[in-house]
C-alpha cells in the first residue's frame, strides 16, 4: 500500500520519552485531523508499546526505541514500535490480559489488550535476546475537511 | 502530572492534573499513599477531571491504592474520568474494586 506521509525517531529508553512519543504522534497527524476519539486511541496505544520497550525490553539494558509512523493510503494510520531489548519468550501468554511479569512494580497487564482493543490491528515479532517490534494499523473515519 | 491531595468530610480527595503514566506514576504512587498512611481515611476519592491521559500505568496506580486502602478496611471512587480515560478503565474491570462516579460541581 502507499505511503503518503511518513516519520521516523528513534530515542534512548527513558521514561520521559513516553510522554514525549506521544507528543509527536499528535503532531504527526495533525495533517490527518483525527477525531478527538481516534488520536486519544492511538496516543494510548502507542504509550503502552513505548512504555512496554522502555520497562521490559531494556530492563536489563540500555538501548533506542525507534517509532515509524505512516499515513497510508485511505486514511489508515500505520504505527511501528521497535526495541533491541530482550525480547518475549512466550508472544501468546505475554499478550494474554492481566499477563505480567512485574507485578511488584503494580504493572496491570493490560498493556496489550489496550493496544489490541484501541487498535484495528496488532502484530507482534520478538525473538529473545534480539527484542520486539510491534506493528499497528487504525483506519480513520472520513473527514469532509481532508486535503487532498 | 501535579496532585492536590485534602482531607474533606467525605474522605481523602486526590486531584490528578495532567497526563498519567509510567514515567509519573511512582511519584504519585508515593504521594498518595503518604496522605494515606497519615489519614487512614475510610475513603479514598481519585478526583479525575482534569486528567488529560491515562494509560494501563494508571489502573496499576489505582489497584496498587486499592490494595492500599484495604489495608485500613477503606474504600476507593473513582471521580469524573473523561471518556477516553473511562474507556481505559471499562476495559481493565477497576469497578469491580473502584466505583467509578460522575458528579456535578
Ligand atoms: N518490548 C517488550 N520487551 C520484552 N518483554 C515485553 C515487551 N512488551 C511486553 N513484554 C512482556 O509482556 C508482558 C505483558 O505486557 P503488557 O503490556 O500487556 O502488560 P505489562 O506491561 O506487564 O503491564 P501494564 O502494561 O498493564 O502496565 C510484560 O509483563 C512483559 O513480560
Ligand atoms: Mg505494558
Amino acid at each position: 500500500m502507499n505511503t503518503r506521509n511518513q516519520i521516523k525517531i528513534s530515542f534512548p529508553a527513558i521514561s520521559i520519552n513516553e510522554r514525549v512519543s506521544r507528543a509527536v504522534v499528535s503532531a504527526f497527524l495533525v495533517q490527518v485531523d483525527p477525531t478527538v476519539e481516534e488520536l486519544a486511541d492511538i496516543r494510548t496505544a502507542v504509550s503502552e508499546a513505548v512504555t512496554n520497550s522502555i520497562v521490559h525490553g531494556y530492563r536489563k539494558s540500555e538501548g533506542n526505541v525507534d517509532l515509524q509512523i505512516k499515513i497510508l493510503e485511505n486514511r489508515e494510520v500505520y504505527i511501528r514500535i521497535k526495541d533491541r531489548g530482550c525480547g518475549i519468550e512466550d508472544i501468546k501468554k505475554a499478550m494474554e490480559p492481566l499477563y505480567t511479569t512485574a507485578p511488584e512494580e503494580e504493572r496491570a497487564g493490560l498493556g496489550f489488550a489496550v493496544m489490541q482493543s484501541f487498535m484495528d490491528k496488532l502484530h507482534v515479532r520478538s525473538k529473545v535476546g534480539e527484542g520486539t517490534t510491534v506493528i499497528m494499523r487504525k483506519k480513520l473515519g472520513d473527514n469532509q475537511c481532508q486535503t487532498k | 502530572m501535579a496532585v492536590k491531595i485534602y482531607t474533606a468530610q467525605e474522605g481523602l480527595i486526590a486531584v490528578l492534573d495532567g497526563e498519567i503514566d509510567h514515567h509519573c506514576a511512582q511519584d504519585l504512587r508515593e504521594k498518595i499513599d503518604q496522605a494515606i498512611m497519615e489519614n487512614q481515611p475510610e475513603l479514598l476519592i481519585l478526583d479525575f477531571q482534569q486528567v488529560t491521559f491515562m494509560d494501563s500505568s494508571g489502573i496499576g496506580l489505582i489497584m496498587g491504592r486499592y490494595k492500599q486502602m484495604c489495608t485500613y478496611s477503606g474504600n476507593v471512587i473513582i471521580r469524573n474520568p473523561p471518556l477516553h480515560i473511562k474507556r481505559v478503565m471499562k476495559l481493565s474491570g477497576i469497578e469491580r474494586i473502584a466505583k467509578i462516579e460522575t458528579i456535578k460541581i
